[in-house]
């Protein structure tokens, strides 16, 4: 954006910032309304009536229980995100966040359970060993793409796949569950030692997670990468553009593995605040698809590290919210999925709309200000 | 960039501010007035059902036919909420607590997902009553009452008559998630085929793996199955997925092929009425007893404590005759019937 030099030009500058920002706001927001009204027409045509809904889910996302339930939830959201945002930054689809947690925490809950050392220790070995099966997952991915030329789209989708079989695998009675030879239906590795299990905050409202602590720390961490380190601006630069950034001497080789190495190393925490905070163990109800939710609220977020932690926080009271739907007065609680569904999809348009109008505005403005300044220059030979 | 910084530290504190919100708020059963016109029987049941909810045509729906027997017959009030797919275990506490919280009590679980969060809920809610389908643990508290069926023996019956009717000797199994439970399934219907034709040959499809539980709620994984088992050769096909089966029954009537249903008499559901011609049988968990005689118990002041285990010879399960099609193999299933009550066969639960 070099705009030519001009007495108007820092007014311009800074009405164009608060602009920007009120450019960057205005995408979230219509797409959040327009999603509203989509599912209130759903609701409507269905003879539901959709405004009580809405009520519901508000006065629970407001109650001090739906608040705790909301910020554990957004927690693991976050992490979910920041995992998928580190590597759009890069220009990297990591779509195998989902394979690399469930990995990751199955390991965390299997050495959880074998190992038992002081929680200074225990804590952080869960959290490295977490880390370092997710990195590794998502390392074959970075293997395939710089030495094979294979899509790391395509990669980590079948990886997922075979993820899930892994832990199909290894999740059998005798190899990480405990061969109890009883009737229950329900299988599961031991639970974790004591000293594995991650402090809580207990408010009115029930059980915050510590692990909010967590998610806070990456997210400080990614931006203060992003924009504070080399790594960083190497990161950013080939996600811009390889070709520049090869020119400009990036090792764009190590940069793809590396991200994609990060990007595995927070996707393996996010299976972790269930498991050190709550179940303890790991079953085959932990919770699937976290990964492909976690590429919504980046999208969502704008891979940037505040947008994702509003947009982890707008799911979390959705799916939260959504829970109370058929509990008072019948509802389904699908018109959750389908408002979360349609405000990625809004927010995708009203993105690529928003950044059309900015580019607009932004040429008239130099335009202008290039005629004004033709003008003054044409008044200056005049005279 | 130090502007983003400052925002952080605003989105930071932000956060902490709704932290500390939630910590002073009301909560949300504070303002819930008791629940509508607590009166009638006096009895109000919570149900929950797993994946699929009422209307899956197998698994919640025998659920739900009990539950409506109550409600028919005890006058008992209802209220019901499903599970949905990929939902986090959080998600399965609260909805048993809204239940509790708005005064039901028995609260039923359907399905053995439900374990660990009936065990937690339990635990805070002595005085509420809690039954569970399909599980059991012995760490639960004593206000939980298992149900829990001998699908191997039924499905025994079943793999008995696939082996029967099978031209091909080539039958095929689809089970819905390859989790215990259903391994139970196959275990009883490859050891029943195996007693009629020891050389048969059978076919093993998993439509998901734990933690994914889609394969129970996924008619197009089940099309796509037994598709691929009917290519291979096995003209009869036994599928224990919920409502995953009902593409897995499509699929065999286009093929003219049989197949036989899981815990609710398929060939009766109107849903699959069209295909009723080309359903051999059901292999009938009669979850919907056991819900009742639970709420029944329950009604009595008598509840069903402890594990209740229903099996074939209290006809928990058995094999559904609509149709008619088994009727002229009944003499063999009847001996095996009398086998497996009398003891004389043991039926594996696993395969390996």
């Amino acid at each position: 954006m070099t705009s030519p030099k001009s007495a108007a030009k820092p007014a311009a500058k800074k009405r164009f910032d608060t602009e920007k920002i009120v450019l960057g706001l205005a995408a979230p927001v219509l797409a959040v309304l327009l999603s509203v009204v989509i599912c209130a027409v759903l609701l409507a045509v269905s003879g539901k009536e959709p405004f009580k809904a809405f009520d519901v889910m508000f006065s629970y996302g407001t109650a001090s229980d739906g608040q705790v339930l909301t910020l554990n939830r957004a927690t693991v959201y976050y992490l979910a995100g920041a995992a998928a945002a580190f590597a759009f930054r890069m220009n990297l689809f990591n779509i195998g966040v989902d394979g690399q947690y469930k990995l990751g925490v199955l390991f965390a809950a299997f050495v959880g359970s074998q190992v038992d050392l002081p929680a200074v220790l225990q804590v952080p070995l869960l959290l490295v060993t977490a880390m370092l099966v997710g990195g590794m997952w998502a390392s074959i991915a970075g293997l395939l793409k710089v030495y094979r030329g294979v899509s790391e789209v395509i990669s980590t989708i079948m990886l997922n796949a075979i993820a899930t079989a892994v832990v199909g695998l290894l999740l059998v009675p005798g190899v990480f569950a405990p061969d109890k030879g009883t009737a229950t239906n329900a299988i599961q590795t031991d639970p974790i030692s004591a000293s594995s299990h991650f402090f809580t905050i207990e408010t009115a409202g029930g059980t915050l997670w510590g692990f909010v602590v967590i998610a806070i720390l990456v997210g400080v961490l990614f931006q203060f990468t992003l924009s504070r380190t080399r790594f960083g601006f190497d990161l950013r630069a080939t996600g811009r553009s390889e070709s520049a950034a090869t020119a400009s001497g990036v090792n764009v080789k190590r940069m793809v593995i590396t991200s994609m190495v990060v990007s595995g190393g927070i996707a393996g925490l996010i299976g972790l605040p269930e498991l050190m905070t709550s179940s303890y163990y790991f079953g085959q109800n932990i919770q699937p698809g976290l990964g492909f939710i976690g590429i919504s609220v980046a999208l969502l977020g704008r891979n940037s590290p505040i947008g994702i932690a509003f947009s982890a926080l707008l799911f979390a009271f959705l799916d939260v919210a959504g829970t109370q739907l058929p509990l008072q007065g019948g509802y389904p609680q699908e018109i959750v999925n389908v408002m979360q569904g349609t405000i990625v999809i809004c927010v995708v348009v009203a993105y690529e709309l928003v950044r059309r109008y900015g580019l607009k505005r932004q040429q008239q403005k130099v335009g202008a200000e290039l005629a004004a300044q033709a003008a003054a220059a044409k008044k200056e030979v005049a005279a | 960039m130090r502007r983003s910084m400052k925002l952080a530290a605003v989105v930071l504190s932000g956060s902490l501010g709704i932290a500390s919100l939630a910590a002073c708020g009301a909560k949300s059963t504070d303002s819930n007035t008791t629940s509508p016109a607590a009166g009638a029987s006096g009895i109000k049941v919570g149900m929950a059902y797993d994946i699929g909810g009422r209307g899956d045509q197998s698994f919640n729906d025998s659920a739900a036919r009990g539950l409506d027997k109550a409600k028919a017959d005890l006058g008992v009030q209802v209220t019901e909420a499903e599970a949905k797919t990929g939902e986090a275990e959080a998600d399965k506490e609260t909805r048993l607590k809204s239940l509790v919280t708005s005064g039901y009590n028995p609260v039923i679980a359907v399905g053995f997902v439900y374990q660990a969060a009936v065990e937690k809920v339990a635990k805070e809610n002595p005085n509420v009553k809690f039954a569970i389908i399909d599980s059991g643990s012995s760490t639960q508290p004593s206000n939980v009452t298992s149900l829990t069926f001998s699908e191997q023996e039924g499905s025994y019956l079943a793999g008995v008559a696939a082996a029967s009717k099978s031209t091909a000797k080539h039958i095929g199994f689809i089970g819905g998630v390859q989790s215990e439970l259903i391994k139970k399934f196959e275990a009883g219907y490859v050891a029943g085929a195996k007693s009629v034709t020891p050389d048969i040959k059978i076919e093993t499809t998993y439509l998901t793996t734990p933690p994914d539980f889609s394969g129970f709620n996924d008619p197009g994984k089940g099309k796509d199955a037994a598709q691929g088992q009917l290519d291979k050769g096995a003209d009869v096909i036994y599928s224990a997925a919920g409502s995953s089966g009902n593409g897995a029954i499509e699929a065999v009537f286009n093929a003219k092929k049989w197949a036989i249903g899981v815990d609710s008499d398929q060939a009766a559901q109107p849903a699959l009425a069209k295909y009723k011609d080309r359903i051999l049988t059901s292999m009938v968990k009669n979850v919907d007893t056991a819900v009742f005689s639970y709420i029944d118990s329950v009604k009595k002041g008598t509840p069903i404590t402890g594990a209740k285990n229903f099996d074939l010879k209290e006809k928990g399960v058995s094999l559904a005759t609509t149709g008619g099609f088994i009727s002229d193999i009944q003499k063999k299933l009847d001996d095996a019937t009398t086998a497996i009550t009398s003891g004389a066969t043991k039926i594996p639960t696993t395969t390996s």
